[in-house]
């Protein structure tokens, strides 16, 4: 009530130009325990447009989106979908309105074919059967006039991510969707499947349907949208027409003033080679190679970065490197000492640091206070152990320097790691590898999922250490933060190294080309076909 | 902070035992008893010294057991083959406390090795099988279980039978008195008055509050106790902080064995003084019970086997007196884990949307300022 909306003092239903909003939210409020998700949120989609809704993470989008499509409900506000006002109370009512999601972690049983995913759930019967052949000419039908080549009868696990995308797709248009939600919808994706996406989503555009498409790559939005509603902190900040603004301004919009990108400085490296890898392979259960002869050099004070479509070997070139998987042949030197036998404690000892790519599984122990956090990995160590006793005060005095040096926010030391946000978990696992000042970094997407502010942080921290003489190898699927932090760039396809790249002089279009064998005939790829 | 922290985690298992309570004397009600008469027949009976003492018994057996299990617990092992261990550790060490003759202290210690050997080595088969051939903890320390039982049955029958014994109740030879226990009657009767005699407190009620103070230590002052538990909170995270997860597994699985080994032995050496029929079978199973509800932290453990134990003790009164089946208080304890089990989860539930809040606050005082205020 402190803030009256005054350009708002219509009532539900006026008399406008244009026929009313298909979705429209007005007034939506979201708490969660300490903090406001969605507080005062208004959202107008018109009818057949492309609506992006953008704002950085935390921005509060998509509890916004788990509203509308009733797997949350707000704590006050209103809906109204083309004009009656509506409330859902579970995703089923928000499908009978005609309101799809598509999610951003694909929902979909990877043993079941194409067809029986998308009929899952609604599927057609025929006298108490599934009506394959019906479902099937339906899903035919929906290909052919959406131009969404899929093949009913794969298996979703063969399928590749833009693939399992359009599957998603479809399965939202075949329970009747008129109005579609996606989810980051690219995160996932390499440009040129982007752009694949987004040629479905204007066809489905074409064909009346409504698109609220959530992002923070602002290019993208540009691209695409026909109108952009920005978020921040849970609120609506504005609604603007792509053609007006720039980039820029949209990410002034987005994240308030500070703009902080990766941006390189004067190569720290000298001559000594602190991690060599030679000829490193590791097979899958099935004896395929999914690490295929691997060589590289990561020098002191360098940061290598590692790019690639995931699943293209990087997990398991780190996790050989730590020792966390079986190699089965090559070399692994740590400053010159063969390292390829040891056990994972070993190479932590000897100083290998490690920022695992999935933080929650790999990185900590989410039911146990900060401080038992902070000794994960180095609790053979001083200060947190001294003999076989762990020492709690020396562990407690130097997790309280990782919270004040990393800024991790937390009411303090006993706190559980869940309840801290993805970006302070984030720092506290960056600062706790940081402060044991490791001879090499192994960090994997250091900055995924976490706000600005903290991957700025996190951007800092890896320049600084690289400035003190720590080696990095940095696999991550930001192609900026590839390109702005790292002195050399490889990337990797099906196992291999493709492509060595100086980022001085690389584009994310030019990687993201390497990256899906699109170009890789031309850079010495060494061939799988003769 | 802390006092908050204290009130959750006595509220859960009150209000687990109050339903409890409530819920059996529903059920009283049901088969048309008077559940109020009930439960004072047995706090006037349980309350008399020598029942107390009886409870103390049991509860230093359940006390060991559940530690056992809790050893398992704490990295996400289900050691359900406590049962078989203590059985065959408790026969095999009966056994070797009979055939020999040792100083005092040595011949106690000498069974005390024995049994630990014994139940660490059972529990260890289970532990290769997990790490080797990944069979699953549950199926074969319940399979197991089948086969201590057997093998107890079999040894005693064919080899360890003490022939002297003209009675029909099979058992090891009987241990000679440099083999026993001290009890602990001297103090309790310094405490209040004489007990009925062939009453006796064990004194190995000693040695299990050795074993839970170890146990603590162990997990919460030890490098090795931190791998073991920070296995149990998320292996893979413990992975690759340098925990062997193979060699954790078959450590925990020895140590919750070696802890299994002793559950026999108060009865064993304090009282019967060998193996044979009469033995008291079924701890095993009754401290996954006693483990769940004391949250498989040391103090918790010994809350839970005095109040199983104690139920166990008083219950007996219900068939003498009156027409409330003793079967009520199984009912009771059947109850209490359940709904423990439930208590725990809404309380840390509770707890972490707390913790979640105090977070929120350090990160963003000022929304969580505006949340509050009236709009």
């Amino acid at each position: 009530m402190s803030q009256p909306s005054t350009d708002r003092v219509d009532g539900p239903v006026t008399i406008e130009s244009s026929p009313p909003p298909v979705v429209e939210l007005i007034g939506i409020t979201k708490r969660f325990p300490g903090v406001v998700a969605n507080d005062q949120v208004d959202l107008r989609v018109a009818e057949g447009e492309i609506h992006a809704v953008v704002g950085e993470n935390g921005a509060g989008k998509s509890t916004l989106m788990k509203i509308l499509y009733g797997m949350q409900s707000a704590d006050e506000g209103r809906m109204q979908v083309s004009g009656s006002e509506v409330r859902f109370s579970s995703p089923a009512e928000a499908i009978d309105a005609g309101i799809g999601m598509v999610h951003q972690h694909f929902m979909l049983a990877d043993n079941l074919t194409v067809l029986e995913n998308v009929v899952l759930g609604a599927e057609p019967t025929r006298r108490g059967t599934i009506d394959r052949r019906s479902a099937r000419r339906d899903l035919e039908e929906l290909g052919r006039s959406y131009g969404l080549d899929l093949h009913p009868d794969d298996l979703v696990e063969t399928l590749e991510v833009g693939e399992r995308q359009r599957v998603e797709i479809i399965k939202v248009l075949y329970r009747g969707a008129r109005v579609l939600i996606l989810d980051e919808p690219t995160a996932v994706l390499v440009p040129q499947e982007v752009e694949e996406l987004f040629r479905n989503l204007r066809e489905l555009k074409a064909r009346g349907h409504t698109i609220i498409f959530i992002d923070h790559k602002l290019e993208e939005v540009l691209a695409i949208a026909d109108t952009i509603t920005v978020l921040r902190h849970g609120r609506t900040v504005a609604t603007v027409d792509p053609d007006e603004v720039t980039a820029h301004q949209l990410a002034e919009l987005m994240v308030g003033s500070e703009l902080p990108t990766p941006s390189t400085e004067p190569r720290g490296a000298d001559d000594h080679v602190t991690l060599t890898a030679r000829d490193l392979s590791v097979l899958d259960w099935s004896g395929r190679p999914t690490l295929d002869r691997v060589s590289l050099d990561v020098h002191r004070g360098e940061i290598v970065g590692v790019a690639g479509v995931e699943g293209n070997g990087q997990s398991e070139l780190i996790e050989a490197i730590l020792g966390l998987r079986l190699t089965s042949g090559g070399e692994l030197l740590l400053d010159g000492e063969d390292i390829g036998s040891w056990p994972v404690r070993r190479r932590r000892e000897a100083g290998i640091g490690y920022v695992p790519e999935d933080r929650h599984r790999r990185g900590l122990l989410l039911d146990a206070p900060l401080w038992e956090n902070a000794m994960l990995g180095h609790q053979t160590m001083a200060p947190f152990v001294r003999g076989p006793w762990l020492d709690r005060s020396g562990a407690r005095s130097a997790t309280t320097r990782i919270i004040e040096d990393y800024d991790v926010r937390t009411p303090g030391i006993a706190t559980s790691a869940r309840a801290l946000s993805g970006g302070n978990q984030q720092k506290l696992v960056i600062g706790r590898e940081m402060a044991s000042s490791p001879r090499l970094l192994v960090a994997a997407h250091p900055t995924r999922g976490i706000d600005v502010g903290a991957k700025a942080s996190v951007w800092a921290d890896l320049r600084a250490a690289r400035r003190d003489g720590l080696a990095v190898l940095l696999v991550s699927a930001d192609l900026e933060e590839l390109i702005g932090l790292a002195d050399r760039l490889m990337v990797m396809l099906r196992g291999r190294i493709v492509a060595e790249l100086d980022p001085a002089t690389t584009t994310p279009r030019l990687l993201g080309g390497h990256m899906t064998g699109a170009t890789g005939d031309a850079t010495g790829d060494e061939g799988q076909t003769p | 902070m802390t006092l908050r922290r204290i009130t959750l985690a006595l509220a859960a298992p009150v209000c687990a035992f109050v339903f409890s309570v409530v819920l059996s004397s529903f059920v009283l009600v049901a088969v048309g008893t008077n559940p109020i008469e009930a439960w004072l027949e047995m706090l006037s009976y349980g309350s008399r010294l020598e029942t107390l003492v009886q409870t103390g018994n049991r509860a230093t057996q359940l006390y060991l057991a559940g530690i056992a299990v809790a050893i398992g617990f704490r990295m996400n092992l289900f050691n359900i083959g406590v049962e078989g261990q203590y059985v065959l550790a408790a026969m095999l060490a009966a056994a070797a406390g009979g055939a020999v003759d040792l100083p005092p202290i040595l011949h106690v210690a000498l069974i005390m090795v024995v049994a630990m050997a014994v139940g660490s080595s059972f529990a260890g088969v289970a532990g290769y099988l997990k790490v080797s051939r990944g069979v699953h903890e549950v199926i074969s320390t319940i399979m197991l279980n089948a086969v201590a039982l057997g093998l107890t049955g079999f040894l005693l029958r064919s080899w360890l039978l003490d022939n002297s014994d003209t009675t029909l109740n099979m058992g090891t030879p009987e241990i000679p008195p440099s083999g026993r226990f001290p009890n602990l009657n001297g103090v309790v009767e310094g405490l209040s008055r004489e007990i009925t005699r062939g009453r006796e407190l064990w004194g190995f009620l000693l040695v299990a509050i050795l074993v839970g103070v170890l146990f603590h230590l162990f997990l919460s002052r030890t490098r090795a106790g931190y791998d073991l538990r920070i296995t149990g909170l998320n292996p893979f995270a413990a992975e690759a902080s340098g925990v062997h997860p193979s060699s954790t597994v078959v450590r925990a699985m020895l140590l919750s064995g070696a802890v299994a080994g002793l559950i026999g032995l108060p009865e064993i050496l304090g009282d019967a003084h060998k193996y044979d029929l009469n033995f008291t079978q079924g701890l095993g199973f009754a401290g996954i019970a006693v483990a769940l509800i004391g949250r498989n932290h040391a103090v918790g453990v010994g809350i839970a086997a005095i109040l199983f134990g104690w139920l166990d003790s008083a219950a007996p009164i219900l068939d003498v007196v009156g027409d409330t089946p003793r079967e009520i208080v199984s009912i009771l304890q059947g109850v209490v884990v359940l709904s423990a089990v439930v208590a725990f989860e809404v309380v840390s539930r509770i707890r972490r949307a707390a913790e979640a809040r105090d977070a929120a606050e350090a990160t963003h005082p000022t929304i969580a300022a505006t949340d509050g205020s009236p709009s």
